[in-house]
């Protein structure tokens, strides 16, 4: 047994991919058989991680969540800044400029008009909330364009691990209630072309919770919402940090 | 592999780099977008190469590795954060991540309306 935690303790990395694994394993399944892939399992897993990083601080009172525990120390290795940032800049090989030249106009002013509208309600909800601060405010409404805006945002402008998690909260809601209400409302607001998929791609931008409720609405509709959500991270990675973030400093201080 | 990897690399440093560059010209000790340069650099390295039919499946295979990686390390960030206080003020979450998206569904519509009538 003793060897075992010195093994584990050495291979913290290591063992940070099996739980990962093993907890997409287990969602994975959990969406497909229970809940008919309505909610996405990474979606699931990402709340359960949550979930598990509150029970890490409970028990052992830190700053890094579950990571805080000596056994799940290599989760902050992976989940770290390096890592994260990496693959998200990976993500941009699925994209390319013909394909957003081919979606068009509708497909830019959605992306502009979507980021606008999340970062905007994020920042007044957040307003509303008691916060103050530029930088706590930018990283919420961050977090409010998709999980990885938020956290993308909160490190690169200083915010603390509190605010960040509650940014990677909000995205993980946004990508849940995405997924949720699309197929309910999709006939209402007029969802049914692929021109319309595209447009709501770039309004939505949360990529899991975009494919899933398309998937749910109509298959057929996937691919041409997922090319223009694919932009949306990057593109809220670029101006939440910088535009937004000097437009809410000039307006607030 | 190893090739295609290089490149995401490649492209990686040098948004990380611009970022920081642009962080220090606003005058915000941070990077200032570095991770959006990266991908724009990613997507013209890639273009470029495709153009002269430099691009081949292996070197996707490296990118495409760490583009499935993603949501995996996202996982591992949610369990390594500060949950326990960021709970404390969790009713915003839940607004924050549900009213914009009422309110994005409205824009939809919209916006496809204006387009359908134009």
């Amino acid at each position: 047994m003793e060897e075992l935690i010195k093994l584990i303790d050495k291979n913290g990395l290591i063992v940070a991919f099996l739980l990962v694994g093993l907890l997409t394993w287990v969602t994975d399944v959990f969406s497909k058989k229970v809940l008919a892939s309505r909610i996405p399992g990474s979606a699931i897993a990402i709340f359960l991680a949550l979930v598990f990083g509150y029970l890490g601080g409970v028990l052992a009172d830190g700053e890094k969540g579950l990571a805080d525990l000596k056994l799940f120390n290599g989760l902050s290795l992976l989940g770290g800044s390096m890592f994260r940032d990496f693959a998200i800049v990976a993500t941009a090989a699925g994209a390319s400029f013909l394909l957003i030249r081919k979606s068009g106009m509708i497909g830019m002013i959605s992306l502009i008009l979507g980021i606008s509208v999340f970062f905007l309600g994020g920042v007044v909800l957040a307003w509303l909330m008691g916060y103050r601060d530029a930088v706590s405010l930018c990283t919420i409404g961050a977090g409010a364009c998709t999980y990885i805006v938020g956290p993308v945002t909160g490190g690169a402008i200083g915010a603390s691990s509190e605010v960040i998690a509650l940014s990677i909260g909000t995205g993980v809601v946004k990508t849940i209630a995405v997924t949720i209400f699309t197929p309910i409302l999709a006939k209402k607001i007029g969802l049914d072309s692929p021109g319309a998929a595209m447009a709501f791609g770039g309004i939505m931008g949360t990529s899991s919770g975009v494919a899933a409720g398309l998937a749910a609405t109509d298959p057929k509709l996937v691919p041409y919402g997922a090319v223009t959500a694919t932009f949306y991270t990057g593109l809220g990675c670029l101006v939440c940090p910088s535009l937004f973030y000097l437009i809410l400093n000039w307006l607030i201080g | 592999m190893i090739k295609g990897l290089a490149l995401l690399s490649f492209s990686f440093l040098l948004g990380m780099w611009t970022g920081d560059l642009l962080g220090g010209l606003l005058g915000i000790d941070a990077n200032v977008g570095g991770v959006g340069f990266a991908m724009i650099f990613l997507i013209l390295i890639k273009e470029g190469f495709v153009k002269k039919g430099w691009w081949k499946d292996e070197l996707e295979f490296g990118i495409e590795f760490w583009n499935k990686l993603y949501i995996p390390v996202v996982i591992a960030m949610a369990a390594s954060l500060n949950v326990k206080s960021a709970l404390s003020s969790g009713i915003l979450a839940i607004l924050a991540g549900t009213i914009p998206v009422f309110l994005a569904f409205w824009v939809f519509k919209i916006l496809v309306n204006s387009f359908k009538t134009t």
